[in-house]
């Protein structure tokens, strides 16, 4: 296989890879944020305690959390042709993607907003602020920078998702890999892909560390 | 202006066992002065002032704050209730550990309790600069609070409770994360704010020195209970004051059976009269000075000091007698060995005239 054949390949496959993995961290912070905040609110002691609700979405998680992605993959098929019309095709992976990484992102979320200080969230019922205000001035703007490690974490965990997606149906590097790398034994094919994908998971970790860098600078050394 | 009725306040731990935190407290702080709780760790102050805004529930009890019964408002669900958190707007609180938003500047931190009450942005802006001013750090608008000393941080905490310009500013520890000079200028700051603002102050602490320093008031708090409260006058008036012994610790035994110790306290016009050399000159008797403490405490001289007489009691009655007639207070602590008169050591022999 020569480079002039591989690259359109490669091209296409990492594009494809971009988009699942884009669209998916968008549901997935977009769904695991409000649960990660309800399981932290929920919880015994929390401002809106309520312990079934706290278990009934901690077992959910779980569930989803222990479940491995190619299992879930396959199981999700009916559903994500409910919700996309087919399984195939990397549109149709954004479903299973996100129905992967909401529990792992909602965990994550949890435990970053348990880590902002109790004192902070007083403070402010001190001056009479809501729920919903605690949660939009104080929980999330003091988690911030965990959240941006979490949403780097996600990121890269969605990124070898997608390439498991591939051999189910999916586009992106992952598929690529499967069909000419394995299926055909070009082994340079395949070396390229790992390097692209090593490079990929790479910024993304930079990218991330550096927005963490960036608004922990602000807060250091606060109280 | 706060005034709390059977405040008790039971915790359930984990093993199923309860621990009382609040036992039945009533408290009165009256409006524009200054009242200090003071208590060792665990005795009850941070779940009291905790009562006073409901940041923590009552087990039951009242709590009225500004004419408002604060208890009836809160509702019945954990969530506090619209009413409760309107009523809480206009009551200030600072914190020990400060709890600022590590997150916002300075400005923003003072501007978040305007942000709850729905005042527009420039409004905000003018008066969190306003509040900046008067506790003097106008320049650090711009900062985080991670580039300020302790001090600074607690100036921004009390701009940041002032800002819903309430009539009652609760204190929590606000100085123990504080060295003693800055310890000072906070409670300055606090005095200022006091006399300036009207503002009625409720603090707890663990430092005499703060209750000295402020405060028009006091109580002492043990194992959830107010031992003694007044003002800081009649407290000292009160013989056999556990705070008033506190607030002027003065100790010296008895040098031999044969005398008798008594403790003098010295407030306002009294304080100014070299009353102890008059009655070494009048009743030709040599005294000896055992102990003594002076101080300020809101404008006025006061002290204390424990004299020793030769004899026995029956035979200084006269001398005890013309001190009374000074306006003096005089505890006879007997001709027994007493350090402490108040907690352990044995009662004043006779009651106080004024």
């Amino acid at each position: 296989m020569t480079w002039s054949e591989m690259q359109p390949l490669l091209s296409q496959g990492t594009l494809d890879t971009l988009y699942m993995v884009l669209w998916s961290t968008l549901v997935t912070v977009a769904g695991g944020l409000p649960l990660g905040v309800l399981l932290v609110l929920t919880d015994k002691g929390g401002l809106l305690q309520n312990t079934p609700v706290n278990k009934v979405v901690g077992v959910i998680v779980n569930i989803g959390r222990s479940l491995p992605f190619i299992i879930l993959l396959i199981a999700l098929i009916p559903f994500t042709t409910l919700v996309v019309g087919t399984f195939i095709g990397p549109t149709a992976m954004i479903v299973p993607l996100a129905v992967g990484a909401i529990p792992f992102f909602a965990r994550l979320v949890e435990t970053a907003i348990r880590e902002v200080d109790h004192g902070l969230v007083e403070a402010v019922q001190s001056m009479g602020g809501s729920v919903p205000t605690i949660v939009r001035k104080v929980l999330l703007p003091q988690a911030l920078p965990s959240l941006v490690a979490a949403v780097t974490t996600t990121v890269i965990v969605l990124v070898g998702y997608s390439a498991m997606a591939g051999a189910v149906g999916g586009e992106g590097l992952g598929s690529k890999a499967v069909t000419y790398g394995f299926q055909r034994f070009e082994t340079q094919f395949m070396l390229v892909t790992v390097v692209i994908l090593i490079a990929l998971v790479t910024i993304v970790q930079l990218l991330g560390d550096g927005v963490v860098r960036l608004l922990a600078r602000r807060g250091r050394a606060a109280g | 202006m706060i005034t709390t009725t059977g405040l008790t306040k039971v915790y359930q731990s984990r093993g199923g066992r309860e621990v009382t935190a609040l036992d039945g407290v009533d408290l009165h702080v009256r409006e524009g002065e200054v009242f200090g709780v003071i208590g060792q760790s665990g005795a009850g102050k941070s779940s009291l002032i905790r009562c006073v805004n409901l940041l923590e529930r009552p087990t039951s009890g009242a709590v009225t704050v500004a004419g408002e019964d604060l208890t009836a408002l809160a509702g019945r669900g954990r969530r506090a209730s619209r009413e409760l958190r309107e009523a809480r707007s206009r009551i200030g609180m600072v914190f020990q550990h400060f709890n600022l938003l590590s997150s916002r500047t300075v400005k923003d931190n003072v501007e978040l309790p305007l942000e709850i009450l729905g005042v527009p942005g420039a409004q905000r802006s003018r008066k969190a600069l306003e509040l900046l001013d008067l506790v003097g750090l106008a320049d650090k608008a711009k900062s985080y609070p991670g580039q300020l000393s302790g001090g600074q941080k607690q100036r921004v905490g009390i701009a940041r409770a002032l800002a819903g310009d309430p009539k009652v500013l609760l204190s929590d520890e606000a100085t123990s994360a504080l060295d003693p000079e800055t310890t000072r200028s906070i409670l300055q700051l606090l005095r200022d704010l006091n006399r300036q603002l009207g503002l009625t102050v409720l603090l707890i602490t663990h430092e005499m020195d703060v209750v000295k320093t402020i405060c028009d008031s006091a109580a002492l708090m043990r194992k959830g209970k107010i031992i003694e409260s007044g003002t800081v006058s009649e407290l000292l008036a009160t013989p056999g004051s556990e705070l008033a012994h506190e607030l002027f610790p003065v100790s010296g035994d008895a040098s031999g059976a044969d005398r008798t110790v008594i403790d003098v306290t010295f407030h306002g016009e009294a304080a100014t009269q070299p009353v102890i050399s008059q009655l070494s000159r009048t009743y030709n008797i040599d005294i000896s000075i055992l102990g003594a403490a002076m101080d300020t405490i809101g404008g006025r001289q006061i002290g204390r000091m424990r004299i020793e007489l030769p004899g026995r009691y029956e035979e200084n009655v006269v001398p005890v007698g013309f001190l009374r007639e000074q306006g003096l207070q005089v505890d006879v602590i007997g001709t027994a060995v007493a350090s402490v008169p108040a907690q352990n050591g044995p009662a004043p022999v006779e009651e106080v005239a004024k």
